[in-house]
């Protein structure tokens, strides 16, 4: 978990008298860009953030209580946790909703000597906690021009119960509730379920048959620019 | 759209001299779903910049006569119109729930890339979709599993009434038999117009009316929906 991960701080102990002026070298950067496409039928996905963080950062383990950045993300699309971790060293969010069947490109661009790992995650907004991403995917050693694409599937964070009621769930589709600290869910982040819908017999939910998906909800293109 | 089935117009000119990758393939596809059928099956080899369909991008007419009615001709035209090789329909027909068409052959010529698409049927617009698969050049036997799309052309509606034709609402048939009747019809409150990965269908369990013509305990499936082996000889 992001959270349990150490920073690693500098251990520069180089204190003799030496006058020599050294100029440190410019930095080298490095530019990624991230597509990603809304597979669902009628989930937007909320403003995505993109992180650049050290290799063994994750940020969320299957099987495993979901931190409560992530769970900021999940019930309620709220990123600025993720965003304010230490051990995240850049980040860039979307410009909104993603829209289901939209695409957006995000770029980040980065000193070659922190290009390690990247994850990104977003919300299912008309649901109770179900969110998609990239979870720590190494982009270390990309060529220029190298691309990667790849799809990914929900999960459900595992922290709000999947009631689908009036006023529980953020999206358009309700309105309701984001974010809350109660976790009266399994408390594991696991492989979503899927949704049930009031056409399907859960009489008290507010979601119709074109909130139902099914995997993968998410595509992602990652490609080295520069 | 714009990249449906665009020819490189510099690799029709001759201007990069790719080696000549002559490949004989033998394909094979299972029908993994409960209680569907797959229509007429389309294997198309082409080069890498073709494609039978993109997600997150429209439909092309073609592909949209294939999600909506099976119908395969016009997305088989445009692949062997732009110097793509084919095996259109190698099932014969019909490929049922639990069916596999094998030993389809193919001789790729100088296509790099394979694409294989047929409707998911009884659904309004819904077909398994292989988009654009780069064969290995080396020999060997290669399995992929194939996810059902929705072609985002046409509402949800799990009415059976016999429309196939592009636009004309509704499902063509429930091959098995096993469909239902007078169904008033599920409101499909997508405005996702792209293809996109099929949510599902609902289906109820009354063959007599309900909401849905389509039986929840049959018609439902979870990708993947097809099994591809491809054997690169």
């Amino acid at each position: 978990m992001l959270a349990a991960a150490t920073l690693l701080t500098a251990c520069g102990d180089d204190n003799d008298d030496d006058t020599v002026v050294v100029t440190p070298p410019a930095p080298v950067m490095q530019t990624f860009t991230v597509t990603v496409t809304n597979l669902t039928a009628n989930q937007p996905m909320s403003p995505v953030i993109l992180a650049s963080h050290a290799s063994d950062a994750m940020l969320w383990n299957a099987g495993e209580m979901a931190s409560e950045a992530l769970e900021k993300i999940a019930e309620g699309g709220d990123t600025a946790d993720i965003a304010a971790l230490s051990v995240i060293n850049s980040s860039v969010n979307g410009t909104g909703l993603l829209m289901p069947g939209m695409s957006e490109t995000l770029t980040l661009t980065l000193d070659e000597a922190e290009v390690a790992s990247i994850s990104l995650a977003t919300m299912l907004v008309n649901t109770n906690d179900a969110f998609t991403g990239i979870n720590s995917y190494t982009i270390a050693g990309m060529e220029v021009d190298a691309t990667t694409a790849m799809k990914f599937m929900a999960y459900d964070a595992g922290t709000e119960a999947n009631s689908e009621a009036k006023g529980s769930m953020p999206g358009p589709a309700d309105g309701g509730e984001g974010f809350n600290a109660i976790r009266d869910d399994v408390d594991f982040v696991h492989i979503h379920p899927g949704v049930i819908s009031m056409y399907d017999g859960l009489a008290d939910s507010v979601l119709d048959a074109s909130h139902r998906f099914d995997n993968p909800v998410l595509a992602v293109t990652i490609m080295r620019t520069e | 759209m714009k990249r449906t089935l665009v020819t490189a117009s510099l690799m029709a000119a001759g201007l990069f001299s790719l080696p000549t990758l002559a490949a004989d393939i033998e394909v094979s596809v299972t029908n993994l779903t409960h209680g569907n059928h797959f229509t007429p099956i389309l294997i198309a080899a082409h080069d890498a910049d073709s494609h039978l369909f993109q997600v997150g991008t429209e439909a092309s007419a073609a592909l949209q006569k294939m999600a909506e009615g099976g119908d395969i001709a016009d997305l088989d035209t445009a692949v062997t119109g732009n110097a793509g090789v084919t095996s259109a329909n190698p099932a014969m027909g019909l490929l049922a729930a639990g069916a596999n068409v094998s030993g389809v052959m193919l001789d790729t010529g100088d296509n790099t890339h394979l694409s294989i698409v047929a409707m998911v049927l009884p659904t309004n617009d819904a077909f398994m979709g292989l988009d654009g698969w780069e064969i290995p050049t080396e020999a060997g036997t290669y399995t992929m599993y194939v996810n059902a799309y929705d072609a985002g052309t046409e509402a949800n509606d799990e009415i059976i009434n016999g429309g196939g034709m592009s636009g004309v609402p509704g499902i063509p048939a429930a091959p098995g038999g096993d469909g239902g009747a007078n169904g008033t019809g599920v409101m499909d409150n997508s405005d996702n117009s792209n293809v996109h990965t099929h949510p599902g269908v609902l289906g109820d369990m009354d063959p007599a009316g309900g909401m849905s013509d389509l039986d929840s305990r049959v018609h439902r499936w979870l990708n993947p929906v097809a099994k591809v082996v491809v054997t690169v000889k």
